[in-house]
């Protein structure tokens, strides 16, 4: 019944609007609930943290708290949210995709990444390459990707956050390479699309043509949509190929002050966010393959499954999402420039 | 309005002219015409130039040929089955027939999503049809072969809907007099019952046609998606909306839309055709 | 007429050999394209046992979505239901200008894909649509809410009562009505008494097929949904994502009860068909 009055709930809210009514006084909504807009791997995740954090809440205050999940590409989810999608909390792959909240309506603050330890990022991941058992390509690090015949998959870096990490860390690796020659740079990343037959809008999209559809060489993929898809769909057909650098992926965390202040879910998503830091929140992270900003709640057999990878930050490579965003991403930037076929 | 209605015209028996035709009209502008308006309003804001730039794009020519090409195809394969299913439904007894003849609605039942997963599950190279197929090197799943297998699912009932009643209909005399003139049953149905068969089965096939073309729950499991090769217009649509290209995501609705039309005249006038033919004593 | 081989002379029917080839090819294709995915539904629902079913089924998350689907059913069919009975007593009973103009638009949504009648609402409604910044500053939600997923089935089913009842009121004419007018009955009575009851098995009919439609809907209602578990997923949109999870048995599971209710609306459909109602002419689809 409870869940039938939520769903009517926002329904009721028209009809109460045209009636002049106030819904006022509903015993029903004792049940204190928020929006968690997502970015697609992290479905597992959040299954599990919300568990936890509703019997924390529970605890804490005897309210009960459910958590509502939306998942999707993270530049999608943020597109949403900036069209009306009532999310009190944002859980999104990268800070750019909440600056363009904040940016173009305001719903977040400004200067929501310093509400937060460590940039807002409460885990972090890295990019990683999927292949199928035994490497029949022979793929080893990015440079591989642009050789003829190979079968690259990623998501479309227009709507998913995953795809514009792996477009930063391929470039990191090719400056590298190529000692800093952008048009190298260039070239190298032009033909490693070449190589894509299909853009999923996100990551959970891509890995579904990789591993179901059998599609592809090797997927471009988060660490943890790796580890996971490996533990989903068996070992015996798949396998992880660490390349020799990749970038240090901060999926970002905020509150949606607007939307929050409407609700009055302040309270409740502040608690939410600060519970991602917890011990017990950094241990789900780990678990579901996310590395923990505070190793030390995690349990050791999780860490010790993490691979050594040299990771390059966004901040200190690229000067931050807004740059790279507007270099890399934005209408006419260097991957509209290297991928024509939109 | 009711007095309006009687203006010029002798006074109606039956009341109600006026408020039936008033909510008719209300109801279908506010939920069909104004909504579908907005595609017209959001591809104009492109102008001309833009419109034509995206409609030229390879990427949405290609979606729209493996629409309206898979579209065809399935429709081409229900017409020949269809047929071949509405004859065997009436002419022969076989034990089972009823369940046969209520099957055969099953997509129109069947939501399309489930239809979509179901038809990955079974032609996936590791499924029960795609198992078989695989060792002969045939792909199904995620190939534009697959889409063309949804739509097969999708459009069958159309055909046999349409045709089934028409041959019920078709006198065994004439079948009878072409035997009589020497015609061998091959001949018979080819040049007696095919031509009277003719605007159903072309009314089947429209319909059938027109429903692939739009079709999009049940191909997005089974096609691969990729563009330039297995996407189709609808999902190209979402990506675009997505992409928050709304405007582009118009444009091609737009292209669909007007084909929409161009294919609920050419019904229209098949239609017109068929009653004058099975109209005809 | 319905003829059965045994009725026919020879010169018109074909041999044993040929005619049990014929019914052998077509029960086949209707058993490789329609039988098999209904039964792969059932058989992934059921490949880890019933418990694993049981479970995705009581799930809270497909509880919300069975709820949020009959809700969002019963919203849309009663809509058109009365659309439908308005539509075709408006068509059937008077002539006026445009009439078949009329009669083509209401069968339109039926030519527009899903995907094109979901947009339009995201085209009106969104943030950035035409009454999308009204009805966010006064708080109301459509699109990415229940009342979008409404309107987008709204849309999809309209033709069904309409295209159902049409038809055979135009078979019944006016005699009746205008009978029960002369013997004084006022425009409600002759409604409901007279005319409805002519009619309620082709309006059960076209109710049937309305229901089974904008259950299963998925596409229009994929674009204006916010894919919010629990709250904006509809069964067909709940299957996707247990799909999109790799939960393939789940996904199956709640696909397999939308499969039993297509079964249960074949055989509705049977039994109205018996009573006389159904497709006079086209299928209604």
């Amino acid at each position: 019944m409870c869940v039938l009055v939520r769903t009517g709930r926002r329904l009721f809210s028209i009809v109460a609007l045209a009636a002049g009514l106030a819904v006022g006084a509903a015993p029903a909504f004792a049940e204190a609930t928020l929006l968690n807009v997502s970015y697609d791997p992290t479905r597992e995740f959040y299954k599990a943290f919300n568990a936890a954090f509703a019997a924390h809440w529970k605890a804490e205050t005897g309210e009960t708290a459910h958590v509502n999940m939306s998942h999707g590409g993270s530049g999608k989810q943020a597109r949403a949210v900036i069209d009306g999608q009532d999310a009190d909390v944002v859980t999104l792959a990268l800070a750019y995709d909440i600056d363009a909240i904040a940016d173009k309506t305001g719903f977040v603050a400004k200067g929501w990444q310093a509400r937060l330890p460590h940039d807002s990022a409460p885990y972090t991941s890295t990019i990683v390459f999927l292949v199928r058992k035994g490497n029949p390509k022979g793929i080893r690090d990015w440079g591989d990707l642009a050789k003829p015949g190979v079968q690259v998959i990623t998501p479309n870096p227009k709507t998913s956050g995953g795809a514009r990490w792996n477009v930063l860390a391929a470039w990191a690796w090719a400056e590298d390479a190529f000692s800093g020659d952008e048009a190298k740079a260039r070239g190298y990343l032009r033909a490693v699309f070449r190589n894509v037959p299909v853009l999923d809008t996100g990551a959970r999209g891509s890995t579904t043509t990789f591993v179901k559809r059998g599609i592809g060489d090797v997927l471009l993929s988060w660490e943890n949509e790796a580890f996971l898809a490996i533990r989903e769909l068996g070992p015996q057909a798949f396998e992880i190929v660490v390349p020799s650098v990749s970038i240090l992926a901060q999926p970002t965390v905020a509150l949606v002050d607007a939307n929050a202040a409407r609700h009055g879910s302040r309270k409740l998503a502040e608690a939410y966010l600060a519970y991602l830091y917890s011990p017990e929140g950094q241990r789900l992270a780990a678990r579901h393959y996310y590395r923990p900003v505070s190793p030390q709640y995690a349990d050791p057999a999780d860490m010790a499954r993490f691979p050594q990878v040299k990771l390059v930050t966004v901040g200190e490579r690229f000067g931050g999402w807004r740059a790279a965003q507007q270099r890399f991403f934005a209408d006419g930037g260097v991957f509209d420039q290297i991928y024509p076929m939109r | 309005m009711a007095q309006a209605a009687h203006r010029g015209t002798p006074p109606r028996v039956i009341p109600g002219f006026g408020l039936t035709l008033g909510v008719t009209l209300a109801y279908l502008g506010l939920v069909v015409l104004v909504p579908l308006s907005m595609v017209g309003v959001e591809a104009g804001g492109l102008g001309w130039a833009g419109f034509a730039a995206i409609a030229a794009e390879p990427r949405t020519l290609h979606a729209l040929a493996v629409s309206f090409g898979a579209a065809a195809a399935a429709a081409a394969v229900n017409a020949v089955f269809g047929t071949l299913l509405a004859w065997v439904l009436v002419r022969y007894r076989f034990p089972g027939r009823r369940i046969v003849d209520a099957l055969v609605d099953l997509p129109f039942a069947l939501p399309t999503a489930v239809a979509g997963i179901s038809l990955a599950a079974l032609y996936a190279p590791n499924g029960w049809i795609g198992g078989l197929l695989a060792p002969l090197g045939v792909k199904v799943a995620y190939t534009p072969l697959g889409i063309g297998v949804a739509l097969v699912f999708v459009g069958l009932p159309f055909v046999v809907r349409t045709v089934q009643p028409v041959l019920a209909e078709i006198d065994a005399e004439v079948e009878e007099s072409a035997a009589a003139l020497g015609a061998t049953r091959a001949q018979g149905f080819v040049r007696v019952v095919l031509p009277l068969l003719a605007p159903a089965l072309l009314t089947g096939f429209t319909m059938a046609f027109a429903r692939g073309v739009g079709e999009y729950g049940s191909v997005i499991f089974i096609a691969g998606n990729i563009p330039m090769v297995s996407e189709i217009a609808p999902l190209l649509i979402v990506i675009r909306l997505e992409e928050y290209r709304t405007d582009a995501a118009a444009a091609i609705a737009a292209l669909m839309l007007a084909a929409a039309f161009a294919l609920l005249l050419a019904l229209n006038c098949i239609q017109a055709w068929h009653r004058r033919r099975v109209g005809a004593p | 007429m319905k003829l059965s081989g045994s009725t026919r002379s020879a010169a018109v029917s074909e041999g044993r050999f040929a005619r049990a080839c014929l019914l052998a090819l077509g029960l086949a294709f209707l058993a490789l394209f329609l039988l098999l995915p209904l039964a792969a539904v059932f058989a992934e629902a059921l490949s880890k046992g019933l418990a694993v079913y049981a479970a995705a089924v009581a799930e809270p998350d497909a509880v919300a979505a069975i709820r949020l689907t009959l809700l969002v059913t019963a919203i849309a069919v009663a809509c058109n239901l009365v659309f439908g009975l308005a539509a075709s007593w408006s068509v059937a009973k008077f002539s006026f200008p445009g009439k078949s103009l009329l009669v083509t638009l209401i069968d339109l949504p039926f030519s527009v894909s899903p995907v094109i009648s979901g947009l339009i609402y995201v085209l009106l409604f969104g943030a950035h649509g035409v009454f999308g910044p009204w009805l966010r500053a006064h708080g109301v939600e459509v699109i990415f809410a229940v009342p979008g997923i409404v309107l987008a089935t709204v849309f999809v089913t309209l033709p069904f009562v309409a295209r159902e009842l049409i038809p055979l009121m135009e078979a019944q004419g006016r005699g009746d009505e205008e009978v029960a007018r002369t013997l004084g009955a006022s425009g409600w009575q002759i409604f409901f008494r007279v005319t409805l009851p002519n009619v309620k098995w082709g309006l059960l009919y076209g109710v049937l097929l309305c229901n089974a439609r904008a259950m299963g809907e998925f596409g229009a209602v994929s674009v204006v949904s916010g894919h919010i578990r629990g709250l904006t997923n509809t069964m067909p949109l709940h299957v996707e994502i247990l799909y999109n999870e790799y939960n393939f048995a789940a996904a199956f599971a709640v696909a397999s009860l939308l499969a039993l209710l297509a079964l249960l609306t074949l055989a509705l459909k049977t039994v109205l068909e018996a009573r006389g109602a159904g497709p006079a002419g086209g299928p209604g689809h």
